[in-house]
């Protein structure tokens, strides 16, 4: 496996996380490699969410480690883990939407006006709108009034929006959490290039879906989850819907190779 | 493909490889309709015109115009407020309370002082300051912390902080201000013309309106009313946000319960039981949402005004001033359906 001779850059080993009586996460690995796009499967309970919560710094293991660049670190909230890299963009997308897309870029990072207006608190909006509008022209999101608030937005042109703030902040992992769940054909076109077009920019790419022609399509590797622990790794050409799903569902038993 | 052939699979081929493309640009008065204060300003301008069309020698004057602004300044200044508090999807039913509360408190203090002159005027400003967003941030406390619904708690806080005035008070306006007060801020005029109550009004209204549209501070404050969640998310410190607008709002009242005592020269306890519902009227038909995220300090001031003109306009084209009410409240209801509307055709 070629994978395994290269060094992670986000690694989750042996987490374990409960709520209250429910054993979210059973001692739960999963490895994201540099500049790659990886499948997170796992059928509804599997604990894909929570990972992702851990991962993002919103929930801290119970038990277990997490690695940057193979390195222990300990998120205390996600402003922690946005300080390296990390960014999630959630299924409910956190837009405020009666803001301008620009506004939502920037959100809680707003760029201020030089000088004594900046330390009196102004903002900059006209550069924040002017640096949007490029972070949008780069990556392919077609919004045909930059001006015009958020909720006047089509599902697709949200997503987007959503997707260039994750980009725009992180350096090194965008998780995506069912981003093309509540999307049309042509929408979910868009957003699958999209993502491939993040990870030209070399920036590592976690899906999180549902939807299997999907993930064969575009990830690199798969990675399956089940009642909280990593039961599967494939690597993309390797691999059939069938074994995915039969991974996801205990069908088939797959060796795991850490622990 | 024919026009015939409109069933779904069709229409999905039919369809542009692209829905990003799918927005078409907003006519011109979609626009005016849907967002801007523009709007409620026209509609100022032309019940402006109406009643200079109708009476013009004495409707349009100088004298008349302050007459209004006059009237309108105090509301203002309530209003600026609570307008940063509704965009944060908020109320605050207190405001007219903290202003009297305020009002007693700055009495006393310049009473406690004693005198006359500014040192004295400013001792009653700075109370009337404190004690204001001491109420401000009470109510900002239970609803960011106690995650008690802003309804309930300014509920509250409106009849605490009158109670804790009448207790305080005993029930009996106090009458003793400084007369340095009444006779420069109350009754002064800039240039013999402009009153100061105007000037200081609308300088609350331009510095707040300025606050709220250029800055971090008016950004977070849309953000939180948009979605909380994601100003979360953000990073954003949506509780202490919340506290600083309420507590604004509390300071906002207090000035106002100063420029009060400067306007009347009583603390006018049992005067201000429908300031809340002025205030939020004002607010509301300047296009600001009570579903939070959306609003201007400029439209407040004309929603403010558009209740002052008819008012005065009608008393002054001898239609019964009654009419003020039903009229206004027309307006009330119309400025919420437009909003819903603006809101319904976004979703």
């Amino acid at each position: 496996m070629t994978a395994g001779e290269r060094t992670p850059l986000l690694e989750a080993r042996g987490v374990v996380k409960s709520f209250g009586r429910v054993r979210a996460l059973r001692g739960a690995n999963f490895t994201v490699y540099p500049g790659e796009v990886v499948a997170l499967v796992g059928d509804n309970g599997a604990g894909k969410s929570t990972l992702v919560k851990t991962l993002a710094g919103v929930h801290s293991p119970d038990e277990g480690q997490l690695l940057v660049d193979g390195r222990p670190v300990a998120f205390s909230s996600p402003v922690d883990a946005r300080a390296h890299g990390i960014e999630v963009v959630y299924q409910d997308l956190a837009l405020a939407a009666e803001l301008q897309p620009s506004a939502n870029l920037y959100l809680g990072r707003e760029i201020m006006r030089r000088g004594l207006l900046g330390k009196l608190g102004f903002i900059d909006d006209k550069e924040m709108k002017r640096r949007g509008d490029r972070s949008f022209h780069d990556l392919g999101v077609r919004i045909q009034d930059t001006s015009a608030s958020v909720a006047a937005m089509s599902g697709g042109q949200r997503q987007g929006v959503a997707v260039a703030r994750a980009v725009m902040w992180a350096d090194r992992v965008v998780f995506m959490d069912e981003p093309t769940a509540a999307l049309g054909v042509v929408q979910t076109r868009n957003v699958l290039d999209l993502i491939l077009r993040v990870r030209e920019r070399g920036i590592a790419v976690v899906l999180i879906s549902h939807n299997m022609p999907e993930v064969l399509e575009v990830a690199d590797r798969v990675e399956v989850l089940r009642l909280g622990r990593r039961v599967a790794r494939f690597e993309r050409g390797n691999v059939t819907m069938e074994e995915i799903v039969g991974a996801m569902t205990g069908a088939i038993e797959h060796k795991e190779n850490h622990a | 493909m024919s026009e015939a052939a409109n069933t779904a699979p069709a229409e999905a081929i039919a369809a542009p490889d692209d829905d990003f493309d799918r927005e078409q640009p907003q006519p011109w008065w979609a626009k005016l309709v849907g967002g801007s204060s523009i709007w409620i300003g026209l509609i100022l301008v032309g019940l402006i015109a109406a009643f200079a069309i109708v009476e013009p020698s004495n409707f349009v004057s100088v004298a008349n115009a302050r007459n209004i602004s006059t009237d309108a300044a105090i509301l203002l200044v309530l209003a600026t407020g609570q307008t940063f508090v509704i965009i944060t999807a908020g109320i605050d039913l207190s405001v007219g309370s903290v202003l009297v509360f305020a009002g007693v408190m700055s009495a006393k203090a310049m009473d406690w002082v004693g005198g006359e002159g500014t040192g004295t005027i400013v001792v009653g400003l700075i109370s009337a300051l404190f004690f204001g967003g001491l109420w401000g941030w009470l109510n900002g406390f239970l609803v960011a912390k106690a995650r008690i619904t802003p309804l309930i708690v300014t509920l509250g806080t409106f009849g605490m902080a009158l109670g804790a005035a009448l207790v305080i008070t005993g029930g009996i306006d106090e009458r003793e201000i400084p007369y340095d007060l009444i006779d420069t801020v109350g009754t002064g005029r800039l240039f013999g013309e402009i009153p100061w109550l105007v000037i200081i009004a609308l300088v609350v209204a331009a510095v707040f309106g300025v606050l709220l549209a250029k800055t971090r501070f008016g950004r977070f404050t849309y953000a939180v009313g948009s979605n909380a969640e994601a100003a979360r998310r953000a990073g954003i410190s949506v509780d202490r946000h919340l506290i600083k607008v309420y507590a604004l709002a509390g300071v906002l009242a207090g000035l106002a319960g100063w420029l009060s005592l400067a306007r009347f020269g009583t603390t006018t306890i049992g005067g201000h039981a429908t300031d809340n519902l002025q205030s939020i009227t004002a607010v509301v038909i300047g296009g600001t949402s009570l579903f939070g995220g959306i609003g201007s300090v400029l439209g407040t001031v004309f929603g403010v005004f558009i209740p002052a003109v008819l008012q005065n306009g009608f008393v002054i084209t001898g239609v019964q001033p009654f009419w003020q009410q039903i009229a206004v409240g027309a307006v009330l209801i119309a400025a919420v359906y437009l909003d819903q509307l603006r809101r319904s055709r976004n979703r």
